[in-house]
């Protein structure tokens, strides 16, 4: 069991550190570095910078160190919580972020608590009714819930409902609570917003989960078991719940580690067409000026959340499987 | 074998029993309807990708401001004379109350419309210099009088900018495919073949890339692409972009084929006499599994067109003047321009099109690629 714990774990500080180099790449990559767009943007806005300043900012931020000194140099930072400042907005890129990764988080829960919600009792019922006619309905709709790119699933649906209903969906809040302060207001403000993107984001986890969910209880319900325990008389929803469903289960709690990640991905650009105060359209509108510590922040904070999240994941595939927390050696 | 020849139904019994590999597959394969439905989709989108320039009728850049947002108009093949393939021509008006300019269909107003006429210069495949177009009309600039899909809020026609962006996005699917198997058979087969350490390596690799957020990786990768890149040095590098999302599955398909052959009879008698391991490979296991390679670039190849989308949606992939789908749905993005013209969504539904019909291609390919199996 701590064996199993001590992999996980080594695995996702692994991945952590990959994930920190590639956001360092990725500040690094656009031509020039911070101090020259730094100084170009003063210069655009009428100040003027003497060579010595920028060389005085070159050496405070240790431009002129190897690469891999900066890396160092800026992981430091980053460990202190220090991100960087933000380029295009002024401020510390962690003052930018604290809000809209909550509302990320909350985002990306919320899918993948949908895709649960559904996935788990359509899968049910499509084992237990193979080949009727509902299962063939949710299989196309299963389907189509995997090919349909979720930023287009949101298109339609602002589309539809705007054109539909007049209602402009999208966005987190009602204008009036853009900007207040946190109340119990605002939290079932944020629920009743919170659906739409929960859906389209979902829906193509949902119709993935509900195959494994549908194959893994077909498999169950084949075994002796559950005929003994038919053939002993008991109730059906008692055979079917008791047994295979909690052993079907546990496949599904470990497909979570490659569920988040999709989430996470998609909750990019849908929040860029749905206008979600999370952290999507601060990415792309760092990417785009070239505001690169907050978007180097920004993938890697994400990067983060997503190993955290799936280790947790496989805590609790430890916490449903006993098989695993039993087993000495994998 | 009793069972294959119940289900395969061949007129003659024995036919299965002589049947070679692919014959089986293909069998196995005609039985999954909606991949063979698929199968025609598929084939019938490259087609439209081949002959993009033919199938357009307009320059696809060729903005005018006086033509913006027309309204799509549907071609009339019969009249009450008979045969006579039109479009029904519109009026300019201004809205008296808010004086936009409005186009109202003129059903006096016939737009005769010719098949194979002579429009502007293309290159059929990109080499041959060619002029001819299905439709057309028969004197003037057919940009100027049909819309079948309707314009753009720059005036540009959207069926001719469809045409081209098909050929655009299916093509980039295709070539981040190619790079994406060289990555995965190389990668998958070191990993299979060798075993032990690398074997461990590479597995630990993909299980960091699958467990990563890629869209914001790629979308950072993206961006760094310098702003005064031309348009095709652009669609290299985003080909490169896209290879490396899906690289992962080819490499654990690959991986597992050579670890499951690696054991199998034939396999240890070709090395006991002694043949030599790029033998081995080629000639012994790359025909064995070759099926289940197709299959899997073919569930690999709308993940590449989604994300060749996604990317040129967001602005960071192709830019115009490129055109792609997912460039096309850039106008899409502001609803109440699309409620105001709701043809600008239109390119959404050959992306869902091509996306359906190659995942269910692909789901029958990988069935039939085992025709062994159960």
């Amino acid at each position: 069991m701590t064996d199993f714990i001590a992999r996980k774990l080594f695995t996702a500080l692994v991945t952590i550190w990959i994930v920190s180099m590639l956001s360092f790449v990725i500040i690094q990559l656009p031509p020039g570095d911070y101090v020259t767009s730094y100084v170009q943007q003063l210069m655009n806005s009428g100040t003027a910078v003497s060579a010595q300043e920028a060389e005085a900012l070159r050496a405070q931020y240790g431009l002129d160190d190897p690469v891999w000194v900066q890396y160092f140099k800026w992981i430091t930072r980053v460990l202190r919580g220090d991100f960087g400042v933000s380029m295009e907005w002024q401020r510390p890129v962690a003052d930018l972020l604290g809000e809209r990764m909550l509302l990320t988080i909350i985002v990306s829960l919320s899918a993948i608590l949908f895709a649960w919600a559904v996935a788990i009792p359509v899968g049910i019922y499509s084992a237990v009714r193979q080949y009727s006619l509902g299962d063939n309905v949710f299989t196309f709709v299963g389907f189509l819930g995997l090919a349909i790119p979720d930023f287009l699933l949101a298109l339609v649906f602002l589309y539809f409902g705007y054109e539909l209903f007049g209602v402009h969906l999208g966005g987190l809040f009602s204008p009036e609570f853009q900007r207040a302060p946190w109340s119990l207001a605002k939290a079932w403000d944020l629920l009743a917003h919170l659906w739409l993107p929960a859906v389209i984001l979902g829906t193509s986890g949902m119709a993935a989960q509900m195959r494994v969910m549908r194959a893994n209880l077909l498999d169950e319900l084949r075994k002796p078991y559950v005929v003994t325990a038919e053939a002993k008389g008991l109730k059906r929803s008692h055979v079917i719940l008791k047994y295979p469903l909690r052993a079907s289960l546990n496949p599904l709690v470990s497909t979570i580690g490659y569920l988040l990640p999709t989430v996470v991905s998609g909750s990019i650009i849908v929040s860029l067409v749905l206008a979600l105060p999370t952290v999507g359209p601060l990415l792309l509108g760092a990417l785009l000026s070239q505001d690169m510590y907050l978007a180097g922040a920004i993938i890697l904070l994400l990067g983060v959340l997503t190993v955290i999240g799936t280790f947790l994941s496989d805590l609790l595939l430890m916490w449903v499987e006993p098989r695993l927390r039993f087993r000495r050696i994998a | 074998m009793s069972d294959l020849t119940a289900r395969n139904e061949p007129a003659d019994h024995q036919a299965v029993y002589i049947a070679t590999q692919w014959q089986l597959m293909w069998w196995r394969f005609q039985r999954h309807y909606l991949a063979m439905i698929s199968l025609f989709v598929v084939a019938a989108f490259y087609l439209v990708a081949a002959f993009s320039g033919f199938l357009a009728y307009a320059d696809p850049s060729a903005s005018e401001a006086y033509r913006a947002l027309i309204p799509p108009q549907p071609i009339h093949l019969f009249d009450e004379t008979g045969w006579n393939p039109h479009v029904i021509g519109f009026e300019r008006i201004r809205d008296p109350m808010t004086f936009k300019l409005v186009y109202a269909p003129n059903p006096e107003l016939k737009v005769p419309v010719r098949f194979f006429a002579h429009g502007f210069e293309y290159r059929l495949f990109g080499i041959i210099p060619a002029n001819i177009h299905l439709v057309g009309v028969a004197d003037g600039n057919a940009a100027e009088v049909i819309h079948l899909l309707g314009t753009d809020e720059q005036g540009r026609d959207l069926w001719s900018r469809l045409m081209v962006a098909t050929s655009v996005s299916m093509t980039i699917g295709l070539i981040g495919v190619s790079l994406s198997l060289v990555l995965g058979v190389l990668l998958g087969g070191l990993s299979g073949l060798l075993g032990g350490t690398v074997d461990m390596l590479i597995q630990r690799l993909i299980e960091v890339v699958r467990s990563v957020p890629v869209i914001p990786l790629w979308m950072g990768l993206a961006a760094a692409m310098p702003r005064d890149w031309s348009v095709l040095q652009v669609y290299f590098a985003l080909t490169i972009i896209i290879s490396l999302i899906g690289w992962t599955d080819l490499a654990r398909v690959v991986r597992g084929r050579f670890m499951a052959l690696r054991e199998e009879d034939f396999i240890v008698a070709a090395e006991l006499i002694g043949a030599s391991k790029l033998r081995i490979i080629f000639r012994h296991m790359v025909p064995s599994f070759l099926s289940h390679i197709i299959a899997a670039v073919t569930l690999a190849l709308p993940v590449m067109i989604i994300s060749e989308t996604a990317l040129s949606f967001l602005g960071l992939g192709l830019r115009p003047p490129a055109i792609s789908w997912g460039v096309l749905l850039q106008q899409a993005q502001n609803v109440q321009a699309v409620a105001l013209s709701p043809w600008l969504m239109i390119p959404v539904i050959p992306v869902v099109v091509a996306i359906l019909a190659f995942n269910f291609l692909g789901d029958g390919l990988r069935d039939a690629a085992d025709p062994y199996g159960h």
